[in-house]
C-alpha cells in the first residue's frame, strides 16, 4: 500500500456536517442535563438542567424532522441500507488488521460513505435509539398532557437507559475517528467536508477537488 | 479559508443563533420579557376593589345609644336590627363546636367526643377553661348568649371586666364611684360602636392562641400574624397585599369556609372562573390550577403537589411552635407546689399542670398525601396502644384525584388511655375537680370521661399520639419558595416518606443504571486497550 497516493474527495455536504456538529452539540448537551437531572451530580442547578434539557430536546426533535426530510429527498438513506457483505472482514480489521498496518478492507467513496459496521451502528442509532430517545423525551415532556400511556418510572427508566447507551455510542464513535489515516483526519474530514482515501478508488472527474474548485 | 467560505460560516452561524432565539421566545418565556403567570393576573383580577362599603353607620344607631349594663343586653341590641344573625349563628361550628350541624351527633367537634394531644378534650363544654375561646358571654356556652362583639368589635376593650366593674362600683353610693361608673358606660358606648368585619386580631384571639397559649396549636397560626410583613405571610403582609383572615374564609351565613376536623374545606378545588361563588379558601380560587407562567414546568406539578408544600418552606417562621407535649410528666412538684420551668425560646419546657414540652422554631414541614379530609381518633374510638396513635392525620393517597401532596405540622406527645376499653380518656383539667387543682389524673379523668357519657373502667396509661395539622398559612413570597432539589435529590429529599412514585433526580432504577453505566464503562475500557494495542504495534507500521 506504500506506494499508493492518499487523495482527498469531496464526502460530506454543507448540510450534512452542519448536522453532524449541531447534533453532537445537542446530543452533549442532552446527555450532561439529562445526568443532572437523573441525580447523578450537580452542575448547572436542577432547574435550569430541566430548562437547557426540555428547549434542547424539543429543538432537536425539529431539526430532526428536517434531516429526515433531507435523507429521503437526496436519497441519502440509501447509505444505512444494512449488508452482511464484507462485515466481517471489516470486523476482523478492527479487531486484529488494525494492529498488523493492514489496509481498510473498504474504502469510502461518494455512493458508500459507510463501512459495513458503520452502516449497521448508525442504522441502529439513527433509527432506533434516537427516535425511542425523542418518543420517550416528548412523552416524558408532555407526560401531564397525556395520562396512562406509561407510568413516569417506565418512561423515565427507558430514558435513562437509552441515554446510558448513546453515552456508550459516543465513546466508540469519538475513539473511531482516530483510526483514520492519521489521528485527526476523519475529524477533519467531518469539518471540513473533504475525507482522505487512497488514489486507487476510482473517482469521477466531476467529485475530484479541482473540478468542484471550479 | 477564502473570505466568500468565512461569509458563509458567519451566514449559518446567524441562522442558527436566530433559530434558538426565535424558539426561546416561543417555549420558554423568561421573567425579562415582562409576561406576567396567569394565577397572578387572576389572583390580582379577584381581589381588586377590596374596599368594603356598608349602609350603616354604627355611631348613629339608635339601639346602641344606652347604657349597657351587661354584654346580654348588647346582644340585645344587636339583634334588634340583625334580626336572623342569632339564628345564623346558633347553626355553626363557631357556636355548637360540633362539626355535623345535625346536635345528635356528637361524634366530631370540641363539644364532642373529639380529642387531641393538648388538652385534650373540650369534655361537652364543661371545661370552663376551654370556653374562653367561645363566642358567648361570660363562658355560658350554648346556654348563653352569642358574644357578637368577640368577632366583630375593633375597640380591644375588655367588656367582661368593664361589666364586672360597674357591677362592683354602682353597689355602692359614693358620688366619686358613680362617677366612674358613669365613665366606663361611656367608654363601653364608644366601644360598641367600632363594628367590624372581624379582623386579624378578632380571630386570632382564638385561632392564634389555640391550645393554651400563642403558636401552641397550628405552626402556621400565632401571633405574628397580626402584623405579619410580606416575608412572613405575602398575602396577610401589612407591607404587601394586607389581607385579613376573612378575605379568603369567606362566608355565608355565618358560616366561614375553612377545613373543619374530618371535614375538608371544600370537596373539589374550583377556581372563581369556574364558579365565581365559591368559597375563596383555596389557592385554587384565585390563582387557578395552572397558576405559573405558560411554559413553567411547575404548572405540570399541580396535579400532585399543592401549592402549599413548594410556597410554605417552613413554618412557625417568627414565633415557635409546640412540637411535643408529654403528660406522663405533669404532677411533680417543687417544694411541694406546682411549677414552671422555661427553656429555649422563653418557652415553657415543663409545667406541674401540663407536663413537658419541646418547641420549634422555622419547622420543615413534614409531607403526606392529603384530600383535605383528616381522619379524627375520638374518646370514643378503639385504638392500638401497642403502636402511636394517630389522633388526627391526612386521608388520601395518590389514586385519589382529589389528593396533593401536602405539608402537615405533626404534634406529638403522650396522653392517657384506658387501659381496658382501649380507648383515649379526656380528663378534666380546669375547676374544681379538675387536674390543674387536683392534681389527681385518675380522678380527672373519671369526672373528665362522665361529662362525655363514656365509660371509663378505672385504669389508665399513657400512649404516645400524633396529631396533624395542615400548613396552609404563612406563604411565603416566590422568590421564597423551594428549590427544585429540596425534593429532587437523591439524599435527604423532603418527599423521602412519598414513595410510589417516581420523582426525577430522587429515583432511579438500580438495575437499569448498572445496565447502562456498565455499557458505558466497556466502551471505555474496550477503547482504552484498543487505543493501548494501536500505540504498542505502531497501527503495524515498521519504524
Amino acid at each position: 500500500m506504500k506506494d499508493k497516493k492518499i487523495i482527498k474527495i469531496y464526502l460530506y455536504t454543507r448540510y450534512e456536517r452542519f448536522w453532524h456538529w449541531l447534533q453532537a452539540f445537542m446530543i452533549i448537551c442532552l446527555v450532561v442535563t439529562g445526568l443532572e437531572i437523573h441525580g447523578t451530580y450537580k452542575l448547572f442547578g436542577f432547574q435550569t438542567a430541566v430548562n437547557i434539557h426540555n428547549f434542547v430536546g424539543l429543538s432537536w426533535l425539529i431539526l430532526f424532522a428536517f434531516f429526515v426530510f433531507w435523507l429521503f429527498t437526496t436519497g441519502e438513506w440509501k447509505q444505512y441500507i444494512p449488508t452482511t457483505k464484507k462485515l466481517f472482514s471489516v470486523i476482523l480489521y478492527y479487531s486484529w488488521g488494525i494492529f498488523q498496518g493492514r489496509p481498510h478492507p473498504i474504502q469510502k467513496s461518494k455512493g458508500a460513505k459507510h463501512n459495513p459496521l458503520q452502516r449497521l451502528a448508525y442504522l441502529g442509532i439513527s433509527a432506533m435509539l434516537l427516535p425511542a430517545q425523542m418518543v420517550t423525551g416528548l412523552l416524558y415532556y408532555l407526560y401531564n398532557y397525556m395520562p396512562g400511556i406509561l407510568p413516569l418510572s417506565v418512561l423515565a427508566v427507558i430514558h435513562t437507559l437509552i441515554a446510558l447507551f448513546i453515552l456508550n455510542f459516543l465513546v466508540i464513535h469519538l475513539y473511531m475517528t482516530t483510526t483514520g489515516h492519521s489521528l485527526f483526519s476523519h475529524i477533519s474530514g467531518m469539518i471540513t467536508g473533504w475525507e482522505e482515501i487512497y488514489e486507487t478508488t476510482e473517482i469521477a472527474d466531476w467529485e475530484t477537488k479541482a473540478t468542484r474548485k471550479n | 479559508m477564502t473570505p466568500r467560505y468565512f461569509l458563509r460560516s458567519c451566514l449559518a452561524v446567524i441562522t442558527v443563533t436566530a433559530f434558538f432565539c426565535s424558539f426561546q421566545a416561543a417555549f420558554a418565556s423568561t421573567p425579562e420579557n415582562g409576561e406576567e403567570a396567569l394565577g397572578r393576573k387572576l389572583a390580582k383580577q379577584a381581589v381588586k376593589g377590596s374596599k368594603r362599603w356598608s349602609t350603616i353607620d354604627h355611631t348613629k344607631a339608635e339601639a346602641l345609644n344606652k347604657d349597657f349594663t351587661s354584654g346580654e343586653e348588647i346582644t340585645g341590641a344587636c339583634l334588634s336590627c340583625h334580626s336572623e344573625a342569632a339564628t345564623q349563628f346558633h347553626k355553626t361550628i363557631h357556636w355548637t363546636w360540633l362539626a355535623s350541624g345535625d346536635k345528635s351527633d356528637i361524634r366530631y367537634g370540641k363539644a364532642g367526643y373529639s380529642v387531641n394531644n393538648f388538652c385534650i378534650s373540650g369534655n361537652a363544654m364543661e371545661d370552663k377553661g376551654c370556653l374562653k375561646c367561645h363566642v358567648s358571654w361570660n363562658k355560658k356556652g350554648v346556654k348563653g348568649k352569642i358574644n357578637c362583639l368577640k368577632c366583630h368589635n375593633s375597640s380591644g376593650l375588655n367588656f367582661i371586666e368593664a361589666f364586672g366593674d360597674i357591677k362592683a362600683f354602682s353597689e355602692d353610693n359614693d358620688p366619686e364611684t358613680n362617677e366612674m361608673v358613669k365613665d366606663i358606660q361611656q367608654e363601653i358606648k364608644q366601644a360598641i360602636t367600632e363594628v367590624t368585619f372581624p379582623t386579624r386580631k378578632n380571630c386570632g384571639e382564638c385561632h392564634f392562641k389555640g391550645g393554651g397559649g400563642d403558636g401552641v396549636k397550628h405552626g402556621d397560626l400565632d401571633t405574628s400574624l397580626t402584623k405579619p410583613n410580606r416575608m412572613l405571610d405575602v398575602h396577610m403582609g401589612i407591607d404587601g397585599k394586607n389581607f385579613s383572615c376573612t378575605r379568603c374564609h369567606t362566608t355565608v351565613e355565618h358560616n366561614i369556609a375553612g377545613r373543619i376536623y374530618t371535614n375538608p374545606a371544600v370537596e373539589t378545588r374550583k377556581s372563581l372562573i369556574e364558579d365565581d361563588l365559591a368559597p375563596k379558601i383555596t389557592c385554587v380560587s384565585c390563582h387557578s390550577n395552572e397558576p405559573h407562567k405558560n411554559d413553567s414546568k411547575m404548572n405540570d406539578h399541580t396535579d400532585v403537589v399543592s401549592c402549599q408544600a413548594c410556597h410554605i418552606p417552613k413554618y412557625a417562621r417568627v414565633n415557635p411552635t409546640k412540637m411535643w407535649w408529654d403528660w406522663t410528666k405533669a404532677g411533680k412538684m417543687k417544694d411541694g407546689k406546682p411549677y414552671v420551668e422555661k427553656g429555649p425560646f422563653g418557652k415553657p419546657v415543663y409545667k406541674s399542670i401540663k407536663g413537658e414540652f419541646r418547641w420549634e422554631k422555622n419547622v420543615i414541614p413534614e409531607y403526606f398525601w392529603s384530600n383535605g379530609s383528616q381522619t379524627s381518633t375520638t374518646a370514643d374510638d378503639i385504638i392500638d396502644p401497642a403502636q402511636i396513635v394517630k389522633v388526627s392525620h391526612p386521608v388520601g393517597d395518590k389514586t385519589d384525584p382529589e389528593a396533593r401532596i401536602f405539608p402537615f405540622k405533626i404534634h406529638r406527645g403522650k396522653q392517657p388511655y384506658d387501659k381496658i376499653h382501649k380507648k383515649l380518656l379526656a380528663p378534666m383539667l380546669s375547676g374544681k375537680r379538675g387536674f390543674w387543682t387536683t392534681f389527681d389524673m385518675n380522678d380527672a379523668i373519671e369526672y373528665g370521661n362522665k361529662t362525655l357519657g363514656i365509660p371509663y373502667s378505672g385504669e389508665f396509661d399513657y400512649v404516645e399520639t400524633t396529631y396533624a395539622f395542615p400548613i396552609t398559612h404563612m406563604v411565603a413570597p416566590k422568590e421564597n419558595a423551594l428549590n427544585c432539589t429540596e425534593c429532587h435529590i437523591r439524599e435527604n429529599s423532603r418527599l423521602a416518606s412519598i414513595t410510589g412514585l417516581y420523582l426525577p433526580g430522587r429515583n432511579k432504577s438500580n438495575l437499569i443504571d448498572t445496565i447502562g453505566w456498565l455499557s458505558v464503562l466497556g466502551a471505555l475500557a474496550g477503547v482504552f486497550f484498543h487505543g493501548i494495542g494501536r500505540f504498542f504495534t505502531r497501527n503495524g507500521k515498521e519504524n
